[in-house]
This record gives structure tokens, C-alpha cells and sequence, in this order.
């Protein structure tokens, strides 16, 4: 035991002595979230809405003029039929459309409910998702003031179409695609560095010429990006829910299990690729042209895996953040419990166990 | 004999730490100079000030002409150089390294090409024209590495520990390829940890905590320490540092 | 499986080891014993197959064919028992830069399950050396200091066979010469010592010596015996001009082979075919002046040459 523990503090001393890396790995989550958080909150100002009201009566001029009053919006095309309003979404004159129904005013008064359809250009599904919250926000106000205190009279139904991406990714979507990348980063990544830097140094010479036991190199090497993923981890979580003001809607408890799990999950990649080079240079290839680009490409991050093609689709399976962003997602955003996302942590259980045996068996007690 | 290596008062310092302290010397032209001294003593500072690649401190020097400091770009044009791991690419063909290392010093590709024939006949070697350098045993590298050295025909090589690991015969036939050189007219400055290799340079300076402690010919200096051979006067001399850790 | 239970005086036992890397062939049938301790050298150039010797009888890499044995240990099947009671040094610095003298020394103590203190006398005489230092990050230390660092983290859990695979390689002669003096100070506390090295003037610092070259053993002998049996006669040469008294050795058809050796030239001839003074003769008529030509004793190095010119 006590080989183990000097072997750990060893690590720590190489990762605390190269203070670049150290700042770079704990300002990177810092700074990804920054960026994707100021990049977002440019997006909402001044959307530009299209409208369609055949016929014109006084709600729909009512709700037009709060529409264009809000700072969120910018009313800039008034539609004539739906084609103007394909025109509009086509030349970027507009990324949301507001269609009242015929004689919307009067079916209000009489009926006691009229339609209403918001339809949204949701190529930006962050931004897509703000603007339409704001939309139906001004919706409801107009409704209340019109009859504080009769609920049942005067009701305005809003009906939702997202355009391009109907499947509607929930905001601030970035928050766990940042944490899928992260982790990979630094664990695999950095883990298999750290190994192969062994043999480049030529120590791991000495120490396999030594009674260490493998598996205690492997884990003293696991040990400090452990905990460096999981202040990762906690910086990403209060920099959204005290600055984003993301809230974590499901419990944490579940939602900390599935990342120490995914952290496993990454550590164990970062083992498998130090077993399968011997280059520094190898091993920071094959993590960022193999790991950092298909998750962020095909975990769901960027482009929703529901709209890739089917050949993309079925990769995205093989990609470990696909499923961790899933049920990062599943848990914080939409507030469920750890029982909704068993298929993801039970794919994640299997890609880590799987990887574990493979980079244990491959782990090499001689140079070749 | 005109004068190819001029040095007066050269100093390098890094912070508190003066690695090479006021050295001073000339080497002639066509002269075998011998740069001697134990790890540490300031040896490979000094030479990377020469081919200027470095910077010094204080003190003035010229190479092949040019001032160290003021023009090490034209130094560096005139100048050879060769270090232990071969100055080669490995992934490379012999002829292709050839024409790299011509092209590089300028050389005009008919030119490249008349010397190229005319080596690979001189080191028989038309065999391996086409083969990768790794493929080649060490011996061959190691002459190869010294033809591409000289291959643009400097004023000066520099060849740092060029025998490090080589077997007796190719050591022997490396010097016997370095007084070639030299009857061409190069000057040749070398570092060796061989002292039997300190005995076929025409002088050798001896460096000792970053100061040049003995500087004359073999024989010479044989005679002063009172010593039978090189490995004698390195050894007295050196035994004198006082610079341990550095 | 216990090998060399017949003889327990062996250290080091290997009996026709053969290792290939693709094509290229890197040990021949290679075979020797080195007892309990001795000092014993292979000597040869880079390439020659030191490194891959070393390995395979550290357990780091597996031979092709062949046994060997370490303190009666089969490299192969009981590698694990190997690792617990040897101590290696590999041919470049192994340690790690970024941490302190003793930072390192620690850490090796550790993974052998000891203590400095546990070890300490063996290697006090070397560490004291480095202790006003241990505080200094291993990258900063120079190369003599770098060297007697790693010798005390090979020692530190007290190996009963020590490998140092071209300990001096690249150092310079005053530490090269304290190096050795460490290496005698070892054996005389019985530990054995494998060493190899391309330098031939420290095979006279061994107890017995394997000259190595492509692969291949050229000859297992003490120093004494290997310089002994030069077969042929063997000559110091001196002109006013060596160059071109070099050039006209070779000329001449009676001479067997001539080098440079430091400020004479080696000179051997089969017996009875040259005399002296005909030699002398020879270059008198080419124009030397203050010839001398005298009968010596070969040195190792002459002794390598010779066998390996034979061999090609």
C-alpha cells in the first residue's frame, strides 16, 4: 500500500511542477462555458418576427405591438400568406413567425379561445428555445391583463413549431456538451500522456524491472486527472447555476454518479490508447483526432443526433459522451430521476467495463 | 596561415552562473583543434556561441571571418556542423539527405549533383544511394553524417563527440576521413571524451569550470605536465574543478 | 524452475540466447556464466546487441530461443522474483527530471519496499556525494552527479546483480575513472556486476570480459588472458609526418593492418614475415625522418580489432 501511495504523490508532483499544464486544464471548462455562454446571450436581442394575421382585428394588433415593444424582438415582415413566411425564414429575415388564426379576436370573445401558432427557426436550438420562451411569455401577460381573474374566458392557445430541428434540443445544451468534452480531455487524454511519457523517459523500464505491480502504475497514474476531472466537474456545475443561472433541476446526487461513472468510463480510453503507442505524440493524436472530434461531432453536442443520418446515428452509439450528455441533460435540465436515464448508464457501465479488461490484459509486463 | 577562428575574452553567463569565463584563442586555417574539458566545464556554451547560435554575454569572436554576434547568419553559412545523433534524417534516402543538406546551404542542384556521384564513388557507397539512412549500419551513418557536414565545403566543421559509441576500426577510419577534410583546406574543431583522440589534433584546449586551462599541441603539453599520455594531462588538469554540481 | 541448482556460484547463466527484430538478427547463440560477485564487462559498439543482452536477462523483453538464468531464476517463468532482487540501469538517464535527488531516491525505495535508511551504508559512499544537492530537481544535476544518482536508486534495495548497460557512455574521463572506483567498491561487498560499455580502456577494470560485436561474442576471457593470446606481433610506429606514414603502411603488402593509435601507429604483421629493420628500411626509402618503430603489448582495444577484423 504504502508503494502505491508514493507512487500517487510522485504523480501529483509531476502534474503540480508543469504549472502551464495545470492552468490550462483548470481554466479550460472556465473558459468553454464563458464562451458558449456570451455567444448565447448575444443570440436573443432583437430576433427578427415575421407575422400573419389574415384578419386584422384589435388582439392580434395588441399582441403585434408588445411583440415589437420587447427588447427581445423585432417585428421586420408582415407575411400575406405562408409562403411569404417560408421566403422570410429562407432569406434569414426571420427566425420566428407568429400566425394568428382567422378572426382571431372575435373567436377569443365569442369561442373563448383562439389559436395562435409560434413557429421558430431552431437551427440555433439555444437561442431558438430563449426567444420562444420570451414569445409566449409576452403571449400569457396579454392574456392575464385581459381577464385577471376569469381563467376560463378569453384563452389563447399557442401552438409551438420548431423549423429545422423539430426535435428541439432544451437551452443552455452546451452545459453538459462541455462536460463530456472536458472529461475526455482530461482523462483519456491527459492519463495516456502521462503513461506514455513513462516509457519515452525510459522509467518505465526501471519500474517494470521492479516488484511494482502493474496494476498500481495504472492507478496512480488514474489517481490525479481523477481529481482534477472532478474539480473540473464542480467548476462547470456553480459556474451554471450561479452564473449561467442554469439550475440543476434533478437531484445532484444522480446527476455527480453518472459523471464519476463517465469519468471511469474516460480514464479507461485514456489506458487503452497509452497501451496502444508509444509516443507522446501517438497518444495526443488518437485522443484529439479520435476522441475530441466525435464527440463533438457525434455526441449530440453540436448537431442533434436525431436529425444525423443513419450511418452517423449508429456511430454516435460507439461514442461514450453521447450517452453521458444525454443523461446529463435528462437529469439537470429536464429535473428526471436517475430511473430515466438507466439505458445510458447502463450502456456507459458496459463501454467502461469493456475497456477496463481490454486495457488490463493489453497492459504490457515487458517492453514489447 | 591565415587565421579561421578568433576568440578574445568571450563570457557567458546565465543569471549568477558563468558557464563559459573569459576564454581567448585563434585556430588556423586548416588546423585539427581539439576542445577538451569534463561535463559541465562549459564546453558545449562555448561552441554554441561559436556556430551563433548563441549569444554571448561579453568578449567579442569571428568565425570564418564573421562576427559571432553581429552576423551569425553569415557564420552559419560558412560553417559545418556535426553532433553524436547523427545530424541525418533517418526517414530519408542517402542521396535524398545529400540533396536536402546542398539545398540548404545554397548549393545549385548541378552542383548537388556532380559531388553527390563523386562521393558515393569516394566512400563506395553507390550501393546504399537509394537506401533509407536508418537501414545503413552505424559506421556508414557515421561517414555520412561527417560527408553531409562538409558537403557544401565550409571554412570551419564543428564536430561535437562525433566517435561517441563507434567501433574501433570506424573510430579510426572516421579521423582518417577528418585529415582528408582538412588536406581540402577545412579547419576541423572537435570534442572528443577519446584522449587517444586528443593526440591526432594539431593543438587542444583544455576547459575547466568554463576557463581554458591549457591550450598547445599534444606533444607539448605532454612535456609540461610531465604525463605519457593525454589521458594523464586531462586528468590532472580536470581534477581541478571546482564545479561539482553544475 | 531453479536452473542452476548445481552450481550455486553462478549469478548470471545464459545458454544459447537468440534474438531477432524483423530480419535483423541482434544476438547470435549467445552464452556465458558470470559467477558471484565479479565484475564482468561486454564490451563493444553501439549497435553490437548490448542493449537487447541487457533486457532480455532484466526479464524486459523475451529471447527468441535460448535459456538464462539470474541468481537461479529463469528469466521467462520467474521474472517477478527476477524484478525483486536485481537492480538496473538502463543506457540512458532513467529518472525523473522533474523531481528532487531525493524525491527520486525515495520513490525507487519505495517501489522496492524499503527505506533509504534500510540501505543506506551501501550506498552512502555515492550519495554522499550528491546529498549537498537533494533538494535539486534530477534535470538540473550535471551528468556525473545524474550518473551517481542512478547508481544509488539501482542499489537502493540492496540487488544481489547489478546491470548498468553503458553507465559511462557520453561521461567524461575523470568521472568515468570515479565511476569504476564505485563499481570495485561494490563488488567488494559481493554484489555482482554486469556491465557494459563501448569504451575498450575500462576492460582492464573487470574481472572477466565479453567482447561483442554484431551480435555476436567474439571472445569470454580475463583481460589478461584475451590480450595474451594476440596472435600476432604488434608494433608502435613513429614518423615526423604520420599522415603519410600511415598511407605508406598500408602500401606496403607485408603489413597485416595499421591504426592510429593516440600519437603512434599500431602496426601488426604475421609472424615472421617483416622484421623491424626492414620495416625501417621500407620507410627510409619513402622519405621518413625520426623513424621509431618498437615491439608492444596489444591493449584491448588492438585485441578487438584484431578478432573483429576476422570476423568480417
Amino acid at each position: 500500500m504504502k508503494q502505491l501511495f508514493s507512487f500517487i504523490r510522485k504523480e501529483f508532483h509531476h502534474i503540480l511542477r508543469d504549472k502551464t499544464t495545470v492552468m490550462i486544464l483548470l481554466l479550460m471548462p472556465v473558459i468553454q462555458i464563458v464562451l458558449f455562454g456570451f455567444a448565447l446571450s448575444q443570440e436573443v436581442k432583437d430576433t427578427k418576427v415575421v407575422v400573419l394575421a389574415n384578419t386584422s382585428d384589435d388582439a392580434t394588433r395588441r399582441i403585434i405591438d408588445r411583440v415589437d415593444a420587447s427588447e427581445y424582438f423585432d417585428v421586420a415582415v408582415v407575411a400575406h400568406n405562408s409562403n411569404d413566411i417560408d421566403a422570410a425564414f429562407r432569406d434569414g429575415k426571420a427566425k420566428l413567425a407568429m400566425v394568428f388564426e382567422d378572426h382571431f379576436s372575435e373567436n377569443l370573445k365569442h369561442i373563448g379561445k383562439a389559436h395562435i401558432q409560434l413557429i421558430a427557426d431552431a437551427t440555433d436550438p439555444n437561442a431558438a428555445t430563449s426567444f420562444m420562451f420570451y414569445a409566449s411569455n409576452i403571449i400569457t401577460n396579454y392574456q392575464q391583463e385581459l381577464s385577471p381573474t376569469q381563467t376560463n374566458s378569453g384563452l389563447i392557445m399557442p401552438e409551438v413549431k420548431m423549423l429545422y430541428n423539430p426535435q428541439m434540443k432544451s437551452a443552455f445544451n452546451f452545459v453538459p456538451g462541455v462536460l463530456g468534452m472536458i472529461m475526455i480531455l482530461i482523462c483519456a487524454m491527459m492519463t495516456s500522456i502521462a503513461i506514455v511519457r513513462e516509457k519515452e523517459m525510459g522509467t518505465m523500464e526501471i519500474l517494470l524491472v521492479s516488484p511494482m505491480r502493474p496494476i498500481y502504475t495504472i492507478l496512480s497514474k488514474i489517481a490525479p486527472y481523477f481529481v482534477l476531472s472532478v474539480i473540473n466537474f464542480a467548476t462547470i456545475m456553480l459556474l451554471s447555476v450561479f452564473i449561467l443561472k442554469v439550475p440543476i433541476a434533478g437531484s445532484f446526487i444522480s446527476l455527480l454518479t453518472v459523471s464519476l461513472l463517465y469519468i471511469f468510463v474516460a480514464l479507461s480510453l485514456g489506458l487503452l490508447i497509452s497501451t496502444l503507442t508509444s509516443s507522446q505524440l501517438a497518444a495526443m493524436l488518437i485522443s484529439g483526432m479520435g476522441l475530441m472530434i466525435p464527440v463533438m461531432l457525434l455526441s449530440g453536442m453540436i448537431f442533434p443526433v436525431e436529425n444525423m443520418p443513419a450511418f452517423l446515428r449508429f456511430l454516435s452509439n460507439f461514442v461514450p459522451a453521447r450517452w453521458y450528455i444525454d443523461a446529463v441533460k435528462t437529469i439537470m435540465i429536464k429535473g428526471l430521476g436517475i430511473s430515466s436515464v438507466l439505458k445510458d448508464v447502463g450502456v456507459l457501465v458496459l463501454m467502461g467495463t469493456v475497456l477496463v479488461t481490454i486495457s488490463l490484459k493489453k497492459f504490457k509486463v515487458r517492453l514489447e | 596561415m591565415d587565421t579561421v577562428i578568433k576568440v578574445e575574452n568571450l563570457t557567458k553567463r546565465f543569471g549568477d552562473f558563468t558557464a563559459v569565463d573569459n576564454i581567448s584563442f585563434e585556430v588556423k586555417r586548416g588546423e585539427i583543434f581539439g576542445f577538451l574539458g569534463a561535463n559541465g566545464a562549459g564546453k558545449t556554451t562555448a561552441m554554441r556561441m561559436l556556430c551563433g547560435l548563441s549569444i554571448p554575454t561579453e568578449g567579442k569572436g569571428t568565425v570564418a571571418g564573421y562576427d559571432i554576434f553581429r552576423q551569425p547568419e553569415l557564420v552559419k553559412k560558412s560553417i559545418g556542423y556535426m553532433s553524436q545523433k547523427f545530424s541525418l534524417y533517418e526517414d530519408l534516402k542517402v542521396w535524398e539527405n545529400l540533396e536536402l543538406f546542398g539545398g540548404i546551404y545554397g548549393m545549385s542542384d548541378k552542383d548537388i549533383k556532380i559531388k553527390t556521384d563523386e562521393l558515393m564513388v569516394r566512400l563506395n557507397f553507390e550501393e546504399e544511394r537509394d537506401h533509407l539512412v536508418k537501414s545503413l549500419p552505424l559506421g556508414f551513418k557515421q561517414k555520412l553524417a561527417f560527408s553531409v557536414s562538409i558537403f557544401h565545403h565550409p571554412q570551419v566543421v564543428f564536430l561535437d563527440e562525433p566517435t561517441g559509441g563507434v567501433d574501433p576500426i570506424t573510430r579510426r577510419r572516421f579521423w582518417e576521413m577528418i585529415y582528408d577534410a582538412t588536406a581540402s583546406g577545412i579547419t576541423v574543431f572537435v570534442t572528443t571524451h577519446y584522449m587517444d583522440e586528443a593526440e591526432y589534433c594539431d593543438r587542444v584546449s583544455i576547459m575547466v569550470d568554463g576557463r581554458i586551462e591549457a591550450l598547445d599541441s599534444p606533444s607539448n603539453l605532454k612535456k609540461t605536465y610531465i604525463a605519457k599520455n593525454m589521458d594523464e594531462v586531462f586528468q590532472q588538469l580536470a581534477r581541478k574543478s571546482t564545479r561539482k554540481a553544475d | 524452475m531453479n536452473i542452476s541448482d548445481n552450481n550455486p556460484q553462478t549469478a548470471i547463466h545464459c545458454e544459447s540466447v537468440s534474438k531477432k527484430y524483423g530480419k535483423i538478427l541482434a544476438l547470435k547463440n549467445i552464452s556465458f556464466d558470470v559467477k558471484q560477485g565479479e565484475i564482468f564487462g561486454i564490451i563493444g559498439p553501439d549497435g553490437a546487441g548490448k542493449t537487447t543482452l541487457f533486457r532480455i536477462l532484466t526479464t524486459l523483453i523475451l529471447a527468441d530461443s535460448g535459456i538464462a538464468s539470474v541468481d537461479g531464476f529463469d528469466v521467462v517463468a520467474d521474472y517477478k522474483e527476477i524484478r525483486n532482487r536485481v537492480g538496473y540501469m538502463p543506457g540512458r538517464f532513467s529518472l525523473y527530471q522533474d523531481l528532487t535527488v531525493e524525491e527520486n531516491l525515495e520513490f525507487f525505495a519505495t517501489v522496492f519496499n524499503t527505506t533509504i535508511d534500510e540501505n543506506y551504508e551501501l550506498i552512502k559512499d555515492i550519495y554522499i556525494q550528491i546529498e549537498p544537492f537533494k533538494k535539486r530537481r534530477a534535470g538540473k544535476l550535471s551528468g556525473g552527479m545524474k550518473q551517481k544518482l542512478a547508481l544509488s536508486c539501482a542499489l537502493i534495495h540492496k540487488p544481489s546483480v547489478l546491470f548498468l548497460d553503458e553507465p559511462t557512455t557520453g561521461v567524461d574521463p575523470v568521472s568515468r575513472k570515479e565511476f569504476w572506483g564505485m563499481l570495485q567498491k561494490l563488488r567488494e561487498q559481493g554484489i555482482t556486476i554486469l556491465v557494459s560499455t563501448p569504451y575498450m580502456d575500462e576492460a582492464s577494470l573487470c574481472d572477466r570480459i565479453a567482447l561483442i560485436q554484431n551480435g555476436q561474442f567474439l571472445r569470454i576471457d580475463t583481460p589478461e588472458n584475451i590480450v595474451g593470446q594476440f596472435a600476432d606481433i604488434l608494433w608502435a610506429a613513429k614518423s615526423d609526418n604520420m599522415h603519410k606514414l600511415l598511407e605508406d603502411l598500408r602500401n606496403d603488402e607485408q603489413v597485416k593492418s595499421s591504426f592510429a593509435f593516440g600519437n603512434s601507429i599500431h602496426v601488426t604483421v604475421e609472424n615472421g614475415q617483416l622484421t623491424v629493420d626492414s620495416l625501417k628500411k621500407y620507410l627510409i626509402e619513402r622519405g621518413h625522418n625520426n623513424i621509431e618503430i618498437q615491439s608492444i603489448e596489444p591493449t584491448i582495444e588492438d585485441c578487438f580489432m584484431e578478432l573483429s577484423n576476422t570476423q568480417i
